[in-house]
């Protein structure tokens, strides 16, 4: 059996799937259950400064995009952080820790964009024996409006500053959760670096109506015929979440910076996408919040199944798809596919036609008997027959061999050759 | 068990009334908004979709499920009505599974089709509910169209022409209107009334007449109605049943299906509906299976389906075959019967095995008899006292096109018109596009079918 034991930045754990700072690790009695079900740590939900805890709102605090069959693709939240007092949280932190020396246990922080806030709540945290903190720089509501969470997270240099302090007055490994709601997330992680953060988590969730109530004409969710922007995670976010951990794993400049990957991790195969892209281990909310804690044993088995068929250590996997994220520019012109499709496989539904041909290249005829037939003159290779189609491995692409004529195009296929050099191109440059 | 269940001979009252009520409730209940949704889900809204060619009236199914799918069951009835207005009764009697989901790719896929009855059950009971019917007339046109007969041809024929502008005036022959729906249907199948209900639904767009105890050639000539009306559509079904052609078939308890289903679905306490206690039904199709079944619900201790050919010769389709075996119908093929015997009252039927070989169908030597007490034909039935002038084809009215007679301006459709095979559905669509044929001839329209 592979080991999924985890090294994350000198934090250790039985498994690389950590709870999310959010409202699954609320509490002790979350908490307690989340380590009883199996999960490797938990990153406590965002503590504020000391004082009177924030409030939420007494409406609903999630909205919901579903799938078939009411299957959640996305949420939305519009929760703050914890708004249980500060003493209790970090007596139950000391509790579970305790109790649960093998977990890693980090603690979310976020409190006001000044010195001596930040240097007081890592006192505080001093003596809870918990494993680390991670800067909630990536909260989008309600804290954003207060000067913090994402309106920190959006400019890089209160990143840095603020991640600065962090390190000046604590001895514990430091993680920068980003927010994805900016233009260019390496940014605030190359600025997380410069600040000396151990690692960068993300994303947190994105600004987001998931849907209007077509009645009140109000967002969802609505409190009191009123909504505001929510953020949003779950499986939906997942693509978006997989680009920038694999922006910053290949930005030369944040390369080798550990990564905790965030975003819609619903299953070991999520997991697992993110941690080959490069995410040192990977943060679960959504999929908890949806079916409950149990789920890590499927990430658990399902990971190991895979590790083991592959012979791979759980080393072996981190980054290991990261060289293969390029430019456009870098894309090989000439690899050249061809659609298949299977006729014993296919069950004549006519999706592949119906896209091909309203949508894209008319590729496809459509014969006597609902018989489907990829025309090689028109084919380009788009993929949309095989992406719409209800029958896995129906249709595959067949990829041309070197010197193979290209119906389409008349030409052979060639070597390797990208637009850099492409006589089309008029920044080109000679082919070395 | 009681002593009533067994009682011999043919007589009422075998089962309580809880357990005749628990036999007789709806055979496959409605989809909540939910189940709907979920089932709405799995169509794929194929190109060109199969199961649309599959439907006799050509319902845009990926349309209406689709709009399930989306939460507008409103717009899906009224996708599903506007090809065919009996768009209720054929949720419930359809032969899906060789019709519509027979044809969905999802069944060549993995053997399991999308629901699109049951779906399309859900979408117009929806909208039949709200008790409102959702079609307009068109302008007045001042013609006037007879229509004889109010079962499902009739009825289409009828609708489409009202919607059109038509004046129609329905002559049905019995005292209530929905032909087979009405009298010919397993009460399973359409419970709580819903027949005279999608009818009273349908008469709501307004300018149909509907007269009752009017049967051609007994109370109206089809000459009176030519002189009187600008068009005339023959849809009054089949009167006469076929004959066994087996000695001692005048023995007593020696019935017609269809003349028991009618009585069932008639009676007001199933408790005083006498019913054998060794039942045979002869025949193979959708009657066969609705009698026997029925026979079975109602008390009897063993009911037999005997066919002449094999098993995949049945009219009734696999679904229905499935149906009656699990009612506990013994169904047996290749038999045909020779002789009825007994003294006054049937007691038992004797049969031939058969050969179904290239020179057609052979009795052998090989017989056997069944115990029976009640006997039920349901081998077919034929167009009696057809109006004279009217060419005929296999003893149906002929058709051309979409339903146009010999005659000038007499049209047919449904089971009294030749080349139909039998179904609600084919006489629903055979009615509106008789319908949409007249309504071009009458006002010089192009002719718009649907579907």
């Amino acid at each position: 059996m592979a080991d999924l034991r985890s090294n994350f930045i000198g934090i250790k754990s039985p498994n690389p799937f950590w709870l999310a700072s959010a409202p699954p690790t609320d509490k002790e009695y979350n908490v307690r259950r989340a380590f009883q079900a199996g999960w490797g740590g938990v990153v406590w939900k965002t503590l504020g400064s000391e004082g009177p805890p924030v409030v939420n709102v007494n409406g609903p605090r999630y909205g919901v995009v579903y799938g078939a069959d009411r299957r959640v693709l996305g949420i939305n939240n519009i929760e703050l952080i914890t708004d249980r007092p500060l003493e209790v949280n970090l007596r139950e932190i000391k509790s579970v820790k305790r109790d649960y020396p093998d977990r890693a246990l980090i603690i979310s922080l976020m409190v006001p964009c000044d010195e001596d806030s930040w240097r007081d709540i890592l006192a505080r945290i001093e003596d809870t024996e918990a494993d680390g903190v991670e800067l909630n720089f990536g909260c989008p509501h309600g804290m954003a409006e207060r000067g913090m969470g994402s309106a920190v997270g959006q400019v890089p240099e209160y990143i840095e500053m603020v991640t600065r302090w962090v390190k000046k007055h604590s001895r514990m490994p430091c993680i920068v959760k980003l927010t994805p709601n900016i233009s260019d997330v390496t940014k605030p992680a190359e600025a997380a670096k410069r600040g000396g953060a151990d690692a960068v988590s993300l994303i947190n969730t994105i600004n987001s109506i998931t849907s209007v109530d077509l009645d009140l004409f109000a967002p969802q969710p609505t409190i009191d015929g009123k909504g505001s922007h929510g953020g949003y995670c779950g499986p939906a976010v997942k693509p978006i979440a997989l680009n920038m951990v694999a922006e910053i794993a290949r930005n030369p400049a944040t390369a080798g910076l550990p990564i905790s990957g965030i975003g819609g991790v619903t299953t070991w195969r999520d997991a697992a996408e993110f941690m080959a892209l490069g995410a040192g281990n990977v943060q679960v909310c959504t999929a908890a919040m949806t079916y409950g804690f149990k789920v890590v044993q499927e990430m658990i088995t399902g990971l190991h199944d895979y590790l083991d068929s592959h012979e791979m250590t759980l080393p072996d996997l981190i980054g290991r798809a990261t060289p293969n994220v390029t430019d456009w520019q870098h894309l090989n012109l000439n690899y050249v596919t061809k659609a298949v499709i299977d006729q014993d496989a296919c069950i004549s539904c006519g999706r592949c036609y119906a896209a091909c041909e309203d949508t894209s290249h008319q590729a496809i005829a459509m014969k006597p008997g609902r018989v489907f037939e990829v025309i090689e003159e028109e084919c380009v290779a788009c993929n949309l027959c095989i992406d719409v189609c209800p029958v896995e491995d129906c249709i595959t692409m067949r990829e041309l061999e070197i010197g193979e004529i290209d119906k389409r195009t008349g030409i052979p296929r060639g070597e390797y050759a990208n637009w850099t050099t492409h006589p089309n191109n008029p920044m080109a440059r000679a082919a070395e | 068990m009681s002593q009533a269940r067994l009682s011999p001979g043919v007589v009422p009252g075998r089962l309580t009334p809880d357990q005749l009520a628990a036999n007789f409730v709806d055979v496959a209940p409605p989809l909540d908004r939910h189940e709907a949704r979920v089932a709405a889900d799995r169509c794929y809204f194929c190109h060109d979709a199969p199961c649309i060619t599959a439907c006799p009236t050509g319902i845009d199914i990926p349309l209406f499920i689709r709009q399930i799918a989306t939460d507008t069951p409103d717009a899906a009835a009224m996708t599903i009505f506007h090809a065919n207005i009996l768009g209720g009764m054929c949720a419930r009697v359809c032969p899906t599974e060789q019709l519509c989901e027979g044809a969905c790719v999802r069944e060549a896929a993995e053997g399991k089709p999308v629901e699109i009855g049951a779906l399309q059950r859900y979408a117009t009971d929806g909208l039949m509910a709200q008790g409102v019917h959702p079609f307009k007339r068109a302008a007045p046109t001042g013609k006037r169209v007879a229509v004889v007969g109010a079962g499902p041809a009739g009825l289409a024929a009828a609708h489409r022409l009202a919607a059109k502008g038509h004046d129609v005036v329905i002559l049905e022959a019995r005292p209530k209107p929905g032909g087979l729906n009405e009298y010919g249907i397993a009460s399973y199948k359409a419970v709580d009334g819903f027949a005279q209900a999608e009818v009273d639904w349908l008469m709501g767009i307004g300018g149909i007449e509907l007269r009752h105890d009017q049967a051609i050639g007994r109370d109206i000539t089809l000459a009176a109605l030519q002189a009187e009306y600008d068009a005339v559509f023959l849809g009054m079904g089949l009167g006469g049943v076929n004959a066994l052609r087996a000695t001692g078939e005048d023995r007593q308890h020696v019935l017609d299906a269809v003349s028991f289903i009618r009585d069932l679905r008639q009676a007001s306490d199933l408790g005083t509906l006498p019913v054998g206690r060794d039942v045979v039904v002869i025949g193979g199709g959708m009657t066969a299976v609705d009698a026997a079944v029925q026979a079975r619900l109602l008390g009897a201790e063993n009911v037999a389906i005997v066919y002449r050919r094999g098993q995949d010769r049945m009219g009734a389709s696999r679904h229905e075959q499935d149906h009656a075996t699990a009612s506990g119908v013994r169904i047996i093929c290749n038999a045909a019967p020779v002789a009825v015997h007994g003294n006054g009252a049937v007691t038992e039927v004797e049969f031939a095995y058969t050969i179904d070989g290239p020179d057609g169908l052979v009795l052998t030597e090989d017989r056997f008899r069944l115990k029976a007490d009640q006997v039920f034909r349901a081998i077919g039935q034929r167009l009696d006292g057809a109006p004279d002038g009217l060419e005929l084809a296999g003893g149906k009215i002929a058709v051309t096109g979409p339903g146009r007679t010999s005659l000038d301006g007499v049209w047919a459709g449904g089971d009294c018109a030749a080349g139909g095979d039998d179904l609600t559905v084919t006489a629903v669509a055979q009615g509106r596009d008789a319908a949409e044929d007249i309504d071009a001839r009458l006002t010089g329209r192009p002719v718009e079918i649907p579907g």
